[in-house]
Formats: C-alpha cells, sequence, structure tokens
C-alpha cells in the first residue's frame, strides 16, 4: 500500500465471532460428513456391549442396544444442524419481507399486522407448534412448517420496528426525492439499515431451533426414531438417567455446544454489522 | 407569468386534519436561472413549502393549491409520473448531510442509481458519468472516493456528495434546505459558491432555504420572506435590503451584524414567533411590531404587489420604509 492511501480499514473480528464461526464451521462439516468421524454405524446394534460406561473402545459409551453413543451423536448433527436452518429460514426470509412492506406503509396494514403479533405472542411458542404438529402429524417436515406458521412474525416484528425508525431519516426522503419506486426504497435503502437486528435474532433463533427440534423429538412429534436426533437420544435414555447417564448427557453437550457456537457467532455479527455513522 | 420555471400558486398545507397551518396561501415563480431566497426563523414554514412542492410532507399532512412545473401541476401527478420529475428535473438537497445519505452504499452506487432511474446511459457511460459529477463538485481523487462509503467522508464532503447525486440526471430546478447550515462557516461558503458555479454551468434554477440572511445576500437573487406560514414580503435581494417594507424584515435585517464605520447596536425582534395552532387574530406578527396599529390587530393584510416582483403584506410599509433600512 502506497503511503498516499488512507489507511485501509483493518477488519479486526470480534473474538465471539471467530469462536462461534469456529464452532458451527465443525458442526456444518461434521453434519455432512458424518460417516468420516464416526467410529461406528449409529444404527447397529451390539448386545455384547449393552449400556457400557463410556471407556476407549466407546468414548460415550453405549445404550440400551448396545449402539455407540459417540456415533448418534455425531450423525445427529446432520439432522439437528438441517433443524436450525430449514427451520428459520422461511421464517427470517418471508418475516423480513412483511415486516419491512409493513413497517414502510404503517397505517391499517400496521394495525391488522399488530393484531396478527397480540394473537401469536399470547401462546407460548411450544405449545403452538406442538398444536399445529399434531394436526399435521408428527415429523420433521410437518415442524418446518409449524414452526414457519409461526415463527415469521418475529422477524417481521423486529423489521417492522427497524423500518419505523429508518423511514423517517432524511436519506428516506432523499431517495423520495430522486424518484425512486417505493419498493426500491424500502429493499434497496432501508431493509439493509434495518437488518441487522433480524440477523442476530436469526442467530438466536437456530439455536432455539435445534432445542425445540430436539423438544419435539423429545416428545415423539419431530424427528422419529431409530433416527439419530439429540432430542431422540435423550429420550431414549430417559429410563436409564440413573444407571447409564451417558445416553442423554452427551446429546445434551452436543445442543448445548451448538447453541453456543450459534449465539456467539451472533454477538459478533452484531458488533461486526453495527452501522458507521 | 409564462416564463416561470416554476409557479406556486395558493399553496397551504395544513397538518392534523387541518388543525395546524404551516404553510398558507403561499404563491411565488421561478424563472430559469434565477436563485430565489425563501427566508424566515425557524417554524416558518419554509421548509415545510419545499417539502410540499416535492409532495414529501409527512402522511398527516394535506397541501392544497397549485404547484406548476413549466405549466403541469406536480400535486395532481401520477405517481409515475411525480418519479420521473423527482430527481430528474426536480432534484433536493437537505440540510443534514449526515444522514441524508445511505450509510450502507457506497457513493458510486448512489450516484449511479440516480442515473440508472432518469437517464439511458449505459453502465460504462454511468461509470464516466460519476466520474466527471465528482470532479464538477470538487471531490478530488473520483475513481478511489466513489467506491467509499459516506462515513469515510466529512461534513462538507458528503454535502458535495448529495449535490453530485441530485445533480447526476442534470435538474433543471435544486430545492436547497438550508444546506449549509450543519457546515462550518469556510465549508459553508465554499458549497454556495459551488451551487453558484453549477447553476451557472448547467442553467438550472435554485430555491434556497435559510434562516441566514448573509447567505440570502451572497448567492440569491430574489427572496421572499416567510413568517408564520405566510409571505410577507417579496423583491430582489438588492431591493429588500435597501427598502424593506415589512416590520419584520427590517427587524431580521436588523439582526444582522454587518462591518460598518461606526458601530451600531444589534437590534432584536422581541418575542418568539407565535404557536402555528394559535396564530393572534389579525397580521401574525403584530404582537411582535414596533409598528403595529389598530388594523394590524383585527384585519389580515395582505400581499400587495407594489411593484413588478416586489410585493408586501404591511398596513404600516410608508412608516417602515421612513424608518430606512437598518443595513
Amino acid at each position: 500500500m502506497s503511503d498516499t492511501a488512507a489507511p485501509r480499514a483493518r477488519m479486526i473480528l470480534p473474538r465471539p465471532l471467530i469462536i462461534g464461526g469456529a464452532i458451527l464451521l465443525a458442526s456444518v462439516v461434521v453434519g455432512l460428513f458424518p460417516a468420516l468421524f464416526a467410529p461406528f454405524d449409529p444404527n447397529a446394534f451390539d448386545y455384547g456391549a449393552l449400556l457400557q460406561a463410556p471407556s476407549w473402545a466407546h468414548p460415550m459409551g453405549t445404550d440400551n442396544f448396545g449402539r455407540d453413543v459417540l456415533s448418534r451423536v455425531i450423525h445427529a448433527y446432520t439432522i439437528d444442524m438441517q433443524i436450525a436452518v430449514f427451520a428459520t429460514i422461511v421464517p427470517f426470509v418471508f418475516g423480513t419481507i412483511i415486516g419491512a412492506l409493513v413497517g414502510y406503509a404503517g397505517g391499517w396494514a400496521e394495525a391488522l399486522f399488530g393484531r396478527i403479533v397480540d394473537a401469536v405472542i399470547t401462546f407460548p411458542f411450544l405449545v403452538l407448534v406442538i398444536a399445529i404438529v399434531s394436526v399435521l402429524g408428527p415429523g420433521l417436515v410437518n415442524m418446518y412448517i409449524a414452526v414457519g406458521v409461526v415463527g415469521w412474525v418475529f422477524y417481521a416484528r423486529i423489521i417492522a420496528a427497524e423500518i419505523k425508525v429508518q423511514k423517517r431519516l432524511d436519506y428516506a426522503d432523499a431517495g423520495r426525492a430522486m424518484g425512486y419506486t417505493h419498493l426500491r426504497i424500502i429493499f434497496r435503502h432501508l431493509l439493509p439499515n434495518a437488518i441487522t437486528p433480524a440477523i442476530v435474532y436469526w442467530m438466536t433463533d437456530m439455536a432455539l431451533a435445534i432445542l425445540l427440534g430436539s423438544s419435539l423429538g423429545y416428545l415423539g412429534l419431530g424427528a422419529q426414531p431409530p433416527a439419530a436426533e439429540w432430542g431422540v437420544q435423550i429420550a431414549d435414555g430417559k429410563n436409564f438417567m440413573a444407571t447409564a447417564w451417558w445416553i442423554s448427557v452427551f446429546p445434551g453437550l452436543a445442543i448445548v455446544l451448538t447453541g453456543l457456537g450459534f449465539s456467539l457467532t451472533g454477538d459478533g455479527l452484531a458488533e461486526v454489522l453495527r452501522t458507521k455513522r | 407569468m409564462t416564463d416561470a420555471m416554476l409557479e406556486v400558486r395558493n399553496l397551504t398545507t395544513t397538518f392534523g386534519h387541518g388543525r395546524l397551518t404551516a404553510v398558507n396561501d403561499v404563491s411565488f415563480t421561478v424563472r430559469p436561472g434565477e436563485v430565489l431566497g425563501l427566508v424566515g426563523e425557524s417554524g416558518s414554514g419554509k421548509s415545510v413549502t419545499l417539502r410540499s412542492i416535492m409532495r414529501l410532507t409527512p402522511e398527516s399532512g394535506a397541501v392544497a393549491g397549485q404547484v406548476l412545473w413549466r405549466g403541469r401541476d406536480v400535486l395532481k401527478m401520477t405517481a409515475s409520473d411525480l418519479r420521473r420529475v423527482r430527481g430528474g428535473q426536480i432534484s433536493m438537497i437537505f440540510q443534514e448531510p449526515m444522514t441524508a445519505l445511505n450509510p450502507v452504499l457506497p457513493v458510486f452506487v448512489q450516484i449511479e442509481e440516480n442515473l440508472r432511474a432518469h437517464t439511458d446511459l449505459d453502465r460504462g457511460a454511468r461509470a464516466a458519468r460519476a466520474r466527471e459529477l465528482m470532479d464538477l463538485v470538487g471531490i478530488p481523487d473520483a475513481a478511489r472516493r466513489l467506491r467509499e462509503y459516506p462515513h469515510q467522508f466529512s461534513g462538507g464532503m458528503r454535502q458535495r456528495v448529495m449535490i453530485a447525486i441530485g445533480l447526476a440526471s442534470n435538474p433543471k430546478l435544486l430545492l436547497a434546505d438550508e444546506p449549509t447550515t450543519a457546515l462550518d462557516v469556510t465549508i459553508q461558503d465554499q458549497i454556495l459558491k459551488l451551487i453558484l458555479d453549477l447553476r451557472d454551468q448547467l442553467a438550472m434554477s435554485v430555491v434556497l432555504v435559510t434562516h441566514d440572511l448573509g447567505v440570502v445576500a451572497a448567492t440569491c437573487d430574489r427572496m421572499a420572506v416567510m413568517y408564520a406560514g405566510r409571505i410577507v414580503e417579496t423583491g430582489t435581494v438588492a431591493q429588500v435590503f435597501a427598502q424593506p417594507n415589512h416590520a419584520y424584515t427590517r427587524g431580521l435585517l436588523g439582526s444582522v451584524p454587518h462591518a460598518g464605520t461606526e458601530r451600531s447596536m444589534l437590534l432584536s425582534i422581541e418575542g418568539t414567533p407565535p404557536p402555528l395552532g394559535a396564530l393572534p387574530a389579525g397580521c401574525a406578527f403584530h404582537p411582535r411590531c414596533d409598528f403595529a396599529t389598530a388594523p394590524c390587530r383585527t384585519t389580515l393584510p395582505v400581499l400587495e404587489d407594489i411593484a413588478p416582483d416586489r410585493s408586501v403584506a404591511c398596513f404600516n410599509r410608508a412608516a417602515v420604509l421612513a424608518a430606512g433600512s437598518p443595513i
């Protein structure tokens, strides 16, 4: 770089983003290629090794069918990372678009939206999702639908509030004074300035989605046995909690670790994306 | 008048279902190549007038009257016609260059966006035009600075960028809403000179809203003084400065410090402008006026033409005239 050039703003990544990103990257790699990391077939029964405590042969022990818990935890990354993404991407995109339009339009659209928000937040999220899944039937796809039907409201609410602030700023008027269309002003000008909180929330939401997916799996409404899924595994181990704690505890720790990865990434992104003025 | 670019007739802007009248029966014309100053205190309605012309008032505002742009009423245009006029034929620059630029888009994108909306230039031509505009508004090292974001520019430079965006499609009228108020004095001067230079080069008209009579004296051809939503006096800058006909104009002129051979007291206008929701009867200025007489308290003086391009709304203009200009 020559001396006359202004010093390039060096991007110093915040530590939470580095740690969280590393956890997520590792999670994605494990989720994509579980067979490379798992020492055993996750569904292979071994009646010679039932309920074995963690050992060198089985670092996380075995369950009541002799299945290797480590292998099952590793294979569960595939399903649980999918849940994190698929259960949140539709609410994120749809909620963002609706929120941007509603926040910009104001008036009756906003009033109607307010009623929908009220209706949705009156019910506990989990109860609402369980209700929808029990109508549609258990399974992952129906769970995505159930979460999508309810979840977009939270994104829309965040974006609508931000857009309402942004649309009163001078650059929004400047855009109108320049003769740009409303849609252009909303999505090209206002939304990039408004989307940061939604992205940060999205990260948290992915962690919550894994918890939700595990909860539904535990209740038998999400992923179906014998699939390796953390919630299903925890449910599998509940009867052996006193004697074989490892069946439930290690999947639980995997949930905690992945959730931590999403939360740290969210915090780091919030720092990086903070708008410079 | 036939030679007017922009003719504003009886413009009235109210808020809250007519409870507040921010702009009241305002009429003026802008001719080709002319700089018109719209002067008044905070809350006199000058900025709302400008925004009403562009139909940029908040949703709660209702605008009545006519805004004839080359003979067509802007207030009655369809949305697509309005978009063609905005930014293409009439541009607007704002008081706060810090907030009037989009913080997340590089300057080049913001200039190019206007060109894309209002011209048929292809990609290469738009890039060339963007560099040309940066040169035109006096930003050195255009190629590099076009890639930068607004937060990498100083206040004065941002206002230049704002002007470059506004002028991208060669508008015929520039509406400037206190373009220098947020800037340092030295930078103010540069920006005003720039606007005047560009007016000459691009043969456009300018409406300059300001509360600073120094700015008016330095830049404008004609001026209109506003008080409580109404125009109280118009004329060429030379006429109004030499012979103010309205007590309010005289008061404004008296409150400007100026270099002279002898020291004189700085006049100030007592009190503050009335709230728009509770204007006094008669002339809105009468409670603060040294010249006020009985009719001022009951009857609203109308804006009368006293010469071509010269009008005033004051019952006691003879007395004001006799008192002379404080400058």
